[in-house]
């Protein structure tokens, strides 16, 4: 009976995941063709228009979030590892877990404030500064926990060969663990590709394309957020189709972190 | 008269307000295989990882008294470079995960930076793992990860690896409690050919691995060198009651 009802509900999680799949695969895939990646939006009544300003923002904002995210987050991941006790990694580690609770609109609000207020203009870095801030507490996160586990042995190993420390931690830790730190990486890009939120008042958002980080940008999740509450059928088409676009690209990201997982994964 | 080549004079070591290894003289004679014994807890281990700087790795750990290299002070010189001189082979066996068991022997070179001709890094890993005694049982597996190993031959493995930067003094603590008897046979009967080249100090709290692989043994008890004589005279006739007692089984 026990047994049944843990199946039971083991099952029910698997549900919510393939509903939606389902629900956004049926209305969006029928919504994709060539001009929709290769075209910008047309002015409401025109049918037709794609995303290709939301596809190419969404990965400039999103990449520049991560080359901004990534080394600050390995190396205070790294220090975290390292100094477990130190009262600087006490800090830096509430702070961490704490800015991972702050929720994104209130990153957003406070990026405004620090970017683009002083400056004037909604701009794409304001939104990747945004996203970056909600990037880091992951990758910190995940690289301290990955470097954590591995053994005191293999530091000693290499410090009794002569190598210098910074030497052991790039030529030694850093290798045994890029497997975790790797997974951490992909995990904050996917959690961050689909926020919204922070992007509001920040990338703002643009019709048409555009590759100045310093000029508003559109974006995935902010065309979908904008679309869907349009009146207009056709922008729902195109909201449809990027939410699928989006969704395809979490999940694509998330299957390559199992795989690097896996392939990076160095038996102690 | 042989030749001495680590000697310490009234050193100490602590961990904090603990004090491990009190006021310990001792000469270690060059090519000679020298067995740090002694109960758990003794300091044969602390004092084994002062000899290459390990000790004072670890948070709150300190030393004092002179620990001299061919009559030179290690803690004047740079650890990195005592390290280089004085390799050390651990408790467990340890080679780098993610490198194969080719780039582990040659690990100090590679990941110091030192870049060599392939034909001499090739010599290096013959050479190193015939005398490590593990080059038949790898050359056709030479770019495998070194953790597909067995724990003797990776316990192998990192003698090659240490043995490899040609150190003067090879330091070997317990290498052999992590293994099963046939691979601690092996790793026993490397030593005797190792000695030819080196000076090892190994430590054990394996009577019979002292009895049977040492030229000289160390007896350590709580902190102090209570002796140090030629292994035989210590097996046969200790003059300390307390080693007398640790030998004969009376505590351990």
């Amino acid at each position: 009976m026990f047994k049944t009802l843990v199946i039971l509900f083991a099952s029910a999680c698997v549900i919510p995941l393939l509903a939606i799949l389902g629900y956004i695969i049926k209305e969006g895939i029928t919504k994709i063709n060539w001009s929709f990646f290769v075209n910008v939006p047309k002015p409401v009544g025109e049918a037709g228009g794609g995303i290709a300003n939301a596809l190419v923002g969404s990965f400039i904002i999103v990449g520049v979030a991560a080359i901004m995210a990534i080394p600050v987050g390995i190396l205070s991941g790294i220090y975290l590892s390292e100094n477990k006790t130190s009262k600087l990694a006490y800090w830096s580690r509430l702070s961490v877990d704490i800015l991972q609770g702050v929720p994104s609109i209130v990153i957003g609000i406070v990026v405004y404030f620090w970017i683009v207020k002083p400056i004037g203009s909604f701009s794409a870095i304001s939104g990747s500064v945004a996203l970056a801030i909600m990037m880091l507490p992951i990758i910190v996160r995940s690289t301290e926990e990955t470097l954590k586990l591995l053994p005191d042995t293999l530091k000693e190993a290499a410090l009794a060969l002569g190598m210098p420390y910074h030497r052991m931690i790039l030529k030694v830790i850093l290798p045994c663990g890029i497997g975790g730190i790797l997974s951490g990486v992909m995990l904050s890009v996917a959690r961050i590709a689909g926020e919204t939120a922070p992007l509001l008042f920040t990338a703002f958002g643009n019709p048409y394309l555009s590759t100045n980080i310093t000029k508003p940008m559109h974006s995935l999740p902010l065309l979908i957020f904008n679309y869907a509450t349009s009146p207009y059928d056709d922008w729902h088409n195109l909201a449809w189709g990027a939410s699928l676009i989006l969704l395809l690209w979490v999940l694509l990201l998330n299957i390559i972190t199992k795989l690097t997982t896996r392939k990076w994964n160095i038996q102690l | 008269m042989e030749h001495t080549i680590v000697r310490t004079e009234k050193f100490n070591a602590y961990f904090g307000a603990n004090h491990v290894v009190k006021d310990v003289n001792i000469s270690i004679p060059k090519n000679n295989v020298v067995a740090v014994m002694g109960p758990s807890g003794c300091g044969k281990t602390t004092f084994l990882r002062c000899i290459n700087r390990m000790h004072e790795l670890i948070a709150g750990a300190t030393c004092e008294g002179e620990m001299l290299l061919n009559n030179e002070d290690v803690y004047d010189m740079h650890p990195i470079f005592v390290r280089l001189k004085i390799g050390m082979v651990f408790q467990r066996p340890n080679p780098f995960p993610n490198l194969s068991i080719y780039d582990n022997v040659i690990a100090g070179y590679k990941l110091n930076g030192i870049k060599m001709a392939k034909a001499e890094k090739d010599k290096i890993v013959e050479n190193s793992l015939s005398r490590a005694a593990l080059w038949n049982e790898v050359k056709d597996s030479l770019h495998k990860k070194g953790t597909f190993l067995s724990g003797g031959q990776q316990q192998r493995l990192c003698i090659a690896r240490a043995i490899a930067m040609e150190p003067e003094v090879l330091l070997l603590d317990e290498p052999t409690s992590a293994l099963d008897p046939i691979s601690t046979a092996s790793v026993e009967e490397l030593l005797f050919e190792l000695k030819k080249n080196y000076t090892l100090i190994i430590v054990t709290h394996n009577m019979q691995q002292a009895a049977r692989v040492s030229d000289r043994t160390a007896f350590f008890y709580l902190g102090e060198l209570v002796e140090y004589d030629d292994t035989k005279q210590m097996f046969t006739n200790p003059k300390d009651t307390r080693t007398q007692n640790y030998i004969t089984g009376r505590f351990s």
